[in-house]
């Protein structure tokens, strides 16, 4: 390049002056962009974890007292501690292979299922456990998708939850096929009618979203403990339902105490569903532009209120059929406390899953094989379950600040547009 | 004698971008150099880095023949090198005195502000350099030139003897355009020296000692403005011959397309912007409203297009009156709108470019059937898109914001202009572009205008305004002062009216000369 001399010739100066040489990222690097943070945010999450396992450890404690003597010991100790305690959630998330082959093994052999239904116990659970985390994961998913934060899946899935289980108890001689669909639509319904009241004020009178499902949150458990103490109470001292009729269980596909049912199929055939919506439909064009983009949205003639109505009713019908869903085929009544959290974990899932619906279905496996695998790591290696609560902690810390992460990995930053996750107030 | 100030190969190179490739630079004592280029060609990195903003990968600084490094702001200061920001650094509820201590606050007697002694050397200042200001006046009540005088005095007040002006008169009226010359002469005369930065070639011709072009980061060409002419700078600073002037007809207008009577529009604050606006504007015609940012222009647009409420006023599009319409009814009645901030209004920058292209016809048909996006056609009909209107993009798929401005500009005005449209909004529609971009949304404009389409257009670059326009009205704060042809315009005139002047006043101070109807592109 002849970088001193001056053009003489215009001609060819307009030839080398390139408009802009591609500096984008090509579609590739932008989708490795986009998981890399999260899968890396898991992996820090772990290795934090690791070291808060080694230092909780007596043992590996006592074998540091020690390390000027026998230093090989106390790094095997750390060792051990970590493998163990990593082991033991591996093996109450997904069982162990071996077992399994054994299981199938005799029961081909001898017609036993004995050994094999145990042997795919842990994994099974875990799926059970994911199923929630996935459509309440969708339902806050979406709300980031319209700029809406939705802080209000704890209170419609609590409402989805007792909505169709009052289908579920309180109408009997149907057939499975009307009241099973009927006791999902109404716990669906449940969620919605508590996620478009907000909806309807942020788009109304401009009240932030963050304060209005807050809110709704506290009338949703407020009104759950009176009707389970009153109305919708069972007999008995507990504050607790009946028990739904037959017909409106989700069925179990094995016998028990395997709770995997046709919900967990349910949920991903919805995050498909959610998938085409958002990204295949016009409304669900309009509701990422408004995301995205409000002023542009309104400039194109889109209409802002409508979509943030849309979006919240959607969200809250995707956090009541949550709840639905963990009543019609796990437990099959609702007791006080009954959300117990699923609603803000899954603010954390839609985060590490980037709100996009594969990404919820991932981060929604995760959690729950983490939460179930948890139990048995305190079983097992004494580790409390309290460590699977700082690495989700610290997963969701990672995602939130990516930029520790970049440090961390010195991964350089690709100037691309950052999503908008929610909006500030007013305007 | 050393040159006041000298770059030595400086260069700086972001991820993908060398923006400064070993740029020499020199400022003689008592000069105004320009620095001429293109938006992107390197000229505020190469400011920022003189500013301490940013650190140089190599190069040197020299000051008064000794290098020095600068390490932010407050080192070049203490350098005594200054810089008048585009966008004022100016708190409007203070008043200029306090603006103008603000970071440097004399203390007397221990705990109390100075004002009396700031207050005194800011007269002092007024009336060395002639800039006119009065110290106890609050910035928010000044008018925009007397705004600038107090960032400039805010300079001198530091001491500073190299000035930097980044696009000075960008929010200028003519008028104030020349006395801040004045004011820039006065500086030097002084002893003062000035760096000019810029893209439009008229004022450099009228200011500047020296001239530096950059283009592309590289410095394309050092010349006395004494030997310099339009042509050659403008050739210098695109790399390639500039048609100067926009090719057109003579219009030939028809029916009555946009009529507004007597508008009145409230903003965001509830601060009446447009107080009764009346005009009309006929197919196959530009009507282009010119005035200094601020007088209600903006408003006017988003009433217009539905954006923002009409407080009182008929307007009526292709016949039919509009009032509480959403954007949306406003766009199939055949408007189409170039907005005046394209990131803010014009697109999705997340979304890919094909999904822009689409932006107001998405639901229509053939992009969607029912709720479905066909998302084959549409990429499709983007790609076609890209390629008629010359979109630089390495494909229809990257978000629309990895394009550079002209770039955006060109996606917006391809979807505009797809679909059928009777009337064209355009706000400002080359702010900030490149000259190829210019020239080539210019003819697209002009093209628009001969099929018959109503185009309004509405711009504070009064150039850009004569080039395009076939009558031009004047808006002054919120009111169409006066609309006349554009063939026999006067361009003190339209100054004087831009700056408040009454017409019938104005018409008498204007030089009567005046046909004077250069037709220039806009730099």
């Amino acid at each position: 390049m002849n970088t001193k001399s001056l053009p003489t010739n215009p001609e060819t100066a307009s030839q080398q002056q390139p408009q802009a040489p591609a500096k984008q990222p090509k579609r590739g690097s932008k989708l490795l962009q986009t998981i890399l943070i999260p899968v890396l945010a898991v992996l820090t999450g772990f290795i934090i974890g690791a070291i808060v396992i080694a230092l909780s450890n007596d043992a590996v404690i006592a074998a540091y007292r020690n390390f000027f003597h026998a230093p090989w010991a106390a790094v095997a100790a750390t060792w051990n501690a970590i493998a163990q305690a990593y082991g033991a959630l591996f093996y109450g998330s997904f069982g162990s292979i071996t077992e399994i082959y054994h299981g199938l093994q005799s029961y081909i052999a001898t017609g036993d299922s004995k050994a094999i239904l145990k042997a795919i116990y842990p994994f099974a659970e875990s799926l059970t456990a994911v199923t929630p985390y996935i459509l309440a994961g969708l339902a806050v998913a979406v709300g980031f998708k319209c700029g809406l934060f939705n802080i209000g899946a704890e209170g419609q899935f609590g409402i989805g939850a007792l909505c169709s289980a009052f289908v579920g108890y309180s109408l009997h001689g149907l057939p499975w096929y009307i009241h099973l669909p009927l006791a999902l639509l109404a716990g669906a319904a449940g969620g919605a009618l508590w996620g478009a009241i907000p909806g309807y004020l942020k788009g109304l009178t401009g009240a932030h979203e963050v304060v209005n499902t807050i809110m709704m949150n506290y009338i949703s458990f407020l009104l759950s403990d009176w009707l389970l103490n009153g109305p919708m109470k069972a007999r008995g001292f507990r504050p607790l339902t009946p028990v739904i009729d037959n017909s409106a269980m989700l069925p179990r596909f094995f016998p028990d105490p395997i709770r995997l049912n046709w919900g967990f199929i349910l949920a991903l055939v919805v995050a498909v569903a959610v998938y085409w919506f958002l990204f295949k439909t016009t409304v669900g064009f309009e509701i990422r532009a408004v995301g995205a983009n409000p002023d542009g949205a309104r400039y194109a003639g889109m209409n802002i209120v409508k979509n943030f109505v849309i979006a919240m009713t959607l969200s809250g019908a995707l956090a009541g059929l949550a709840g639905a869903t963990q009543v019609l085929g796990v437990d099959h009544w609702v007791g006080q406390g009954f959300s117990a959290g699923y609603g803000f974990d899954s603010i954390a899932i839609a985060l590490l899953g980037q709100s996009h619906p594969l990404g919820v279905v991932l981060a929604a496996f995760l959690w729950g094989t983490l939460r179930s695998g948890a139990t048995n790591m305190q079983l097992a290696a004494g580790v409390p379950i309290e460590i699977i609560s700082i690495i989700q902690g610290l997963v969701i810390v990672f995602v939130a600040a990516p930029a520790v992460i970049r440090w961390i990995y010195r991964i350089r930053a690709i100037r691309t547009e950052t999503t908008v996750l929610t909006r500030g107030w007013g305007k | 004698m050393p040159p006041v100030l000298e770059l030595r190969g400086i260069t700086k190179s972001f991820p993908g971008v060398l923006a400064n490739d070993s740029i020499d630079l020199s400022v003689e004592k008592g000069k105004i150099l320009a620095l001429l280029g293109e938006n992107g060609a390197g000229k505020t990195t190469l400011m920022n880095i003189l500013y301490g903003l940013y650190k140089p990968d190599k190069g040197r600084i020299l000051v008064n023949g000794e290098e020095v490094t600068i390490h932010g702001p407050n080192d070049a200061i203490a350098r005594g090198i200054g810089m008048v920001h585009q966008h004022f650094m100016l708190i409007p509820v203070m008043t200029a005195t306090e603006n103008v201590m603000l970071g440097v606050e004399p203390i007397r007697n221990g705990i109390f502000l100075d004002k009396a002694k700031v207050a005194k050397r800011i007269r002092e200042i007024s009336k060395q350099y002639d800039l006119d200001v009065d110290p106890n006046a609050y910035i928010g009540d000044l008018p925009v030139g007397a705004q600038q005088r107090v960032e400039i005095i805010k300079v001198l007040y530091r001491e500073a003897d190299i000035l930097i002006l980044d696009e000075p008169t960008a929010v200028l009226t003519p008028q104030e355009v020349e006395g801040l010359f004045k004011v820039l002469r006065s500086l030097i005369a002084h002893g003062k020296s000035v760096i000019f930065i810029t893209h439009k070639l008229k004022e450099v011709l009228a200011i500047a000692d020296h001239i530096t072009v950059l283009r592309s980061g590289r410095v394309v060409g050092v010349v006395e403005a004494k030997d310099a002419s339009q042509e050659k700078l403008a050739t210098m600073m695109v790399g390639r011959d500039v048609n100067l002037v926009v090719k057109k007809k003579l219009a030939s207008p028809k029916e009555v397309v946009l009529s507004v009577k007597n508008l009145h529009v409230r903003d965001e604050r509830q601060n009446i912007t447009v107080s009764g606006a009346s005009f009309e504007v006929h197919a196959g015609e530009v009507l282009g409203i010119a005035g200094v940012q601020g007088n209600g222009q903006t408003e006017l647009v988003y009433a217009l297009t539905g954006l923002a409420p009409m407080m009182s006023g008929e307007v009526s599009i292709a016949g039919r009156p509009v009032r509480h319409s959403t954007p949306r009814n406003i766009l199939e009645r055949g408007v189409a709108h170039i907005p005046e901030d394209r990131q803010r209004h014009g697109l999705i920058l997340s979304f890919p470019v094909h999904d822009n292209m689409v932006l107001c016809t998405y639901y229509k048909r053939p992009y969607a059937k029912g709720p479905v996006l066909q998302q084959k056609v549409i990429i499709e009909s983007a790609g076609k898109l890209v390629e008629q209107f010359d979109v630089r993009t390495p494909s229809v798929y990257v978000p629309a914001s990895t394009l550079s401005g002209g770039n955006q500009q060109k996606v917006i005005v391809a979807r505009e202009f797809s679909r059928p449209i009777k009337l064209l909004i355009a706000s400002q529609p080359t702010r900030g572009l490149d000259v190829g971009s210019i020239e080539y949304i210019h003819s697209r404009i002009i093209e628009k205008r001969d099929e018959g389409t109503a185009v309004l257009l509405v711009s504070p670059e009064l150039d850009e305004i004569i080039a395009l326009s076939d009558r031009i009205a004047v808006m002054y704060k919120g009111q169409i002062v006066d609309i006349m042809p554009a063939a026999k315009v006067n361009r003190s005139y339209l100054g004087l009216l831009m700056a408040g002047v009454k017409p019938s006043e104005a018409l008498e101070a204007a030089p009567a000369n005046g046909k004077e109807t250069e037709v220039e592109r806009v730099f």
